[in-house]
């Protein structure tokens, strides 16, 4: 069962000195996923990425990727990781990249970075000190890409780009997904940017995992409801409440539950976006939807 | 061959989006019997979506009956829908739009047609449920 698991955490935490970066968090993204990791800043999402290329052991708890524990040498030629701050060497040229790439990676696939760099028009001959922040978003991907990794690990890679580079980026790497099977994880915090290309989220708070999931499942699984205060009682009573907001004679409440549930008709019900939902989780951070099969699972195929 | 457009704003899931846009190319006969539908990597080459949701869109249509995927080759168009011929559909265009410009001289707006029109629809089509 674990083919299928692209990426594994079990009770995985990280403390520096006396803080949790990440504490007792248990997830698993399936293989074939584009998974969107989202939280505040601290969350802990830039900590679970390093841990699971194996930058970083953790203090507790276990992270594997395909089934295999991360950090291995046999696991790093499987997976691609993007820092934040998109490492790249500024007096290489483009061309020094990706010999460079070449030299480290054995599977490196030289013919389609070139391919890719010349469909975006970025010359391999300029120094990657001289591209604007786009263009060395777009070689720095490349040069994820041409790993071949089947698993890539990108952190923000669209902080600090405009509009049409976020596109653009964003566009390269679905074409990418497309072409070839791969999972990828993300990390990111412009929620709009994410909701047609990302179909599983996790969302870190406080360095613990909220929610995990596949992204239809989740809105369909949450409904947003407004109606006379007077009713809030019973259906907090009844239901997981993730978020619970009242003034004297109103309530608003995002509650669990799926289409079928039934509700008195003096609730309006509606369904919710994805980034309401985001929200109304970060706001409320002891709430947790984890299905619990899921987390079976994963205990299971340890 | 069509383009997929996506409005972002609707609310609407975006496969479901897909499958409308290709059903409504199927009614106006853009799209005939034969037809090849873009490939995911196209369809995500264009609008940078995640090439899952265009798969389950063909899928979903697959489903329905109205195109095949043939393994290397690519999706194709199995049936029309709408049932009436290209002369059909121009003619009832006509007397659509008679009716509009009677409904504007009458003194209603662009909101006000279209309220009424679905309206109408929702009044004629309430028997049996069947929409698709």
């Amino acid at each position: 069962m674990t083919a299928s698991t692209a990426l594994t955490a079990t009770g995985l935490g990280k403390r520096y000195r006396g803080n949790w970066a990440l504490k007792d968090c248990s997830l698993a993204v399936p293989a074939g996923r584009v998974a969107a990791l989202v939280g505040p800043n601290g969350a802990g999402k830039t900590t679970l990425l390093h841990l699971a290329t194996g930058l970083l052991t953790p203090t507790s708890g276990s992270v594997s990727v395909f089934g295999e524990p991360a950090g291995r040498n046999a696991t790093l030629a499987r997976v691609a990781f993007l820092a934040q701050d998109k490492p790249l060497y500024d007096g290489f040229t483009v061309a020094d990249m990706l010999r460079f790439g070449r030299h480290l990676n054995p599977r490196w696939d030289d013919d389609s970075a070139r391919t890719r760099l010349a469909a975006l028009g970025i010359p391999l001959d300029r120094k990657v000190g001289a591209l604007s922040g786009g263009q060395q978003a777009q070689v720095a991907l490349t040069v994820a890409l041409a790993k071949r990794p089947e698993l890539l690990l990108l952190d923000e890679p669209l902080a600090n780009l405009d509009p049409l580079a976020r596109h653009e980026v964003m566009r390269d790497l679905m074409v990418a997904v497309a072409e070839r099977e791969m999972t990828v994880v993300l990390s990111s915090h412009v929620v709009p940017d994410l909701k047609d290309t990302c179909d599983w989220l996790i969302v870190l708070n406080g360095g613990r995992v909220q929610l995990s999931g596949d992204i239809e499942e989740l809105i369909a699984g949450h409904r947003l409801l407004t109606g006379p205060v007077s009713l809030a009682d019973g259906v907090a009573g009844r239901l997981d409440t993730v978020d619970d907001r009242r003034t004297d004679r109103q309530a608003t409440l995002l509650v669990r539950a799926g289409p079928g549930e039934v509700f008195d008709p003096r609730w309006t019900v509606r369904g919710v976006e994805l980034e309401e939902l985001v929200v109304a989780y970060l706001r409320s951070p002891d709430s947790t939807a984890l299905p619990r099969l899921t987390l079976a699972g994963v205990l299971g195929g340890n | 061959m069509i383009e997929f457009r996506l409005d972002r704003g609707s609310g609407v899931a975006t496969y479901l989006q897909l499958v409308h846009q290709v059903k409504q190319a199927l009614r106006l006969g853009v799209l005939r019997p034969g037809d090849r539908l873009p490939t995911a990597k196209e369809v995500v080459d264009q609008l940078a979506i995640n090439p899952n949701t265009v798969l389950k869109a063909y899928r979903e249509l697959e489903r329905e009956g109205l195109v095949a995927a043939k393994p290397g080759l690519g999706t194709f168009v199995q049936r029309a829908l709408g049932g009436t011929s290209v002369t059909e559909h121009a003619r009832l265009r006509d007397s659509l739009g008679a009716w509009v410009t009677d409904a504007r001289a009458a003194g209603l707006d662009a909101e006000d047609v279209e309220a009424l029109f679905a309206a109408v629809v929702l009044d004629k089509f309430r028997v049996g449920e069947e929409t698709a």
